[in-house]
């Protein structure tokens, strides 16, 4: 189960190590990178998982397009991109020229936490002599700041918050130009096939799933970690590699914070893969796996989840803005135990009238993870309408609610 | 040519204009604003209703509406 190392093996922290390793950038023309990028069936890493190919293609037919590395990384729960940005900064900075030769784009912008712009990637790009000139913009740590929309509205300038869509970024973005929005852990994996060929890449995982994968390990499990594995690894696979569960597990976050929950009894057959999670309404998304003791209530840790994500909204769109909060207060009240049946008929309610109505996909991604915590603790909800709590300790920690949503 | 009607939820701030042209087409969600009564996120507008359509993006004091193609 242990996969080859191909992006955390390429740590090198100068030029000069990052070419030792892996060779100079290679010299292949835009057509040569957008056919191999099509040909590996490689997929968006930051949660979308939209085909590398078919964006690159759209964005290359526009005129005088921008490309954007996206390692924003707004989600509590991951921390593959800091990881590759600071291990690895050459590796994406590789992916990022790659791409804006495919697109035909003279304008790069590498988006990023602060502290990694200043330690890591700004010393690396003085290493480099690019032919795009690279524009770093440092990126808040709100959540929603790496939504793709968001990125642009940053990259102009503005306060990182989605826009209304349509138009799609790719269609109409920065300054109204196409632009690519593409996240840093799919910049190195096209740096590295651009090098090794689009067999290479699909000669690890599976035909849904090739290449490799970053993942973010974290909760009860005895060695938390970034790990790379192969497409399609098992989950149990995936929490042995991160030490294995501490203790007896009720369930694991899958996907991120806007993601879903696979009940325990399953994850011993689960695939990482859009086919083995779409029966738990999840994806592997941006890599997060979240493993929750089934000590913990789970009820609370989605209400946990629930009231972080109602107070990382972007403050713009009204049903939102109302709904999540109300969404998150009517979840709170049922994992504290106020045994009213209408609660569980209220957050259903309030799901529906914030479903698709906003201008990025937060309300959506919230009403998943609480329709996914009521299914997968029903339980777990009984008890609690009955006036008992399982659980023997809390739940998750997640962020304060309080927390300034928009930096 | 079938239309829908396209709210910016960034722009709309639930003054109303467009419940009040639109009642066969539109609810006020428990916070006032928009809400389809068929539940799809941008409602199809049947020939019927076109004319108050047109003009409820017309007047919406936020311009926040607008038809599609769909």
């Amino acid at each position: 189960m242990n996969a080859p190392q191909r992006l955390l093996g390429a740590a090198a922290a100068t030029l000069a190590d990052h070419s030792r390793l892996l060779g100079p950038l290679p010299g292949v023309d835009g057509a040569g990178i957008l056919r191999a990028a099509a040909e590996s069936s490689l997929t968006g890493r930051g949660g979308a998982a939209f085909s590398t190919g078919r964006k690159l293609a759209s964005v290359a037919a526009a005129s005088d397009p921008v490309v954007v590395g996206n390692g924003a990384e707004g989600e509590p729960a991951s921390s593959k991109d800091r990881r590759l940005l600071a291990t690895a900064p050459h590796l994406v900075l590789d992916g990022l020229q790659l791409a804006a030769r495919a697109v035909g784009s003279r304008t790069a912008y590498l988006y990023a936490p602060a502290d990694l712009l200043r330690t890591r990637l700004e010393p690396a790009l003085r290493e480099r002599r690019d032919d795009v000139p690279v524009t770093t913009v440092a990126s808040p740590g709100a959540f929603l700041s790496g939504e793709e929309s968001a990125v642009v509205q940053a990259v102009q300038g503005g306060r990182a918050v989605p826009t209304s869509t349509p138009p799609r970024v790719f269609e109409r973005g920065v300054h109204g130009r196409a632009t690519l929005v593409q996240n840093v852990e799919t910049l190195a994996h096209l740096a590295l096939l651009t090098r090794f060929g689009a067999a290479w890449f699909r000669g690890v995982g599976t035909s849904a799933e090739p290449g490799t994968r970053l993942l973010t390990v974290s909760g009860a499990v005895a060695a938390p970690d970034v790990l790379e594995v192969a497409g399609g690894t098992l989950l149990a696979d995936a929490l042995a590699l991160a030490g294995g569960p501490t203790e007896p597990l009720g369930a694991v976050l899958v996907g991120g914070y806007h993601g879903a929950w696979v009940p325990a009894e399953a994850v011993a057959d689960i695939a990482l893969s859009r086919d083995g999670l779409a029966p738990y309404g999840a994806a592997p998304g941006a890599g997060v796996v979240l493993a929750l003791a089934d000590s913990s209530c789970g009820l609370r840790a989605g209400a946990d989840v629930a009231a972080y994500l109602a107070g990382q909204g972007a403050r713009q769109c009204g049903p939102c803005r109302n709904g999540l909060p109300a969404l998150a207060g009517t979840l709170r009240a049922l994992a504290d135990g106020r045994p009213s049946p209408l609660l569980v008929a209220e957050v259903q309610r309030v799901s529906r009238l914030v479903e698709h109505r906003g201008a990025c996909h937060h309300p959506d991604g919230t009403v998943r993870l609480v329709r996914s915590t009521l299914r997968t603790f029903s339980a777990e909800v009984a008890h609690h309408l009955a006036g008992r709590c399982t659980a023997r300790h809390g739940a998750l920690v997640v962020p304060s609610e309080t927390e300034e949503a928009i930096a | 040519m079938s239309e829908r009607l396209h709210v910016d939820w960034t722009a709309c701030d639930a003054r109303g204009t467009c419940l009040d042209l639109l009642p066969e087409l539109l609810e006020a969600d428990d916070w006032g604003y928009p809400l389809a009564r068929t539940g799809e996120a941008a409602p199809a507008v049947p020939p019927s209703s076109r004319d108050y359509a047109v003009q409820a993006v017309r007047e919406c004091p936020r311009m926040a509406l607008r038809l599609r193609p769909g």
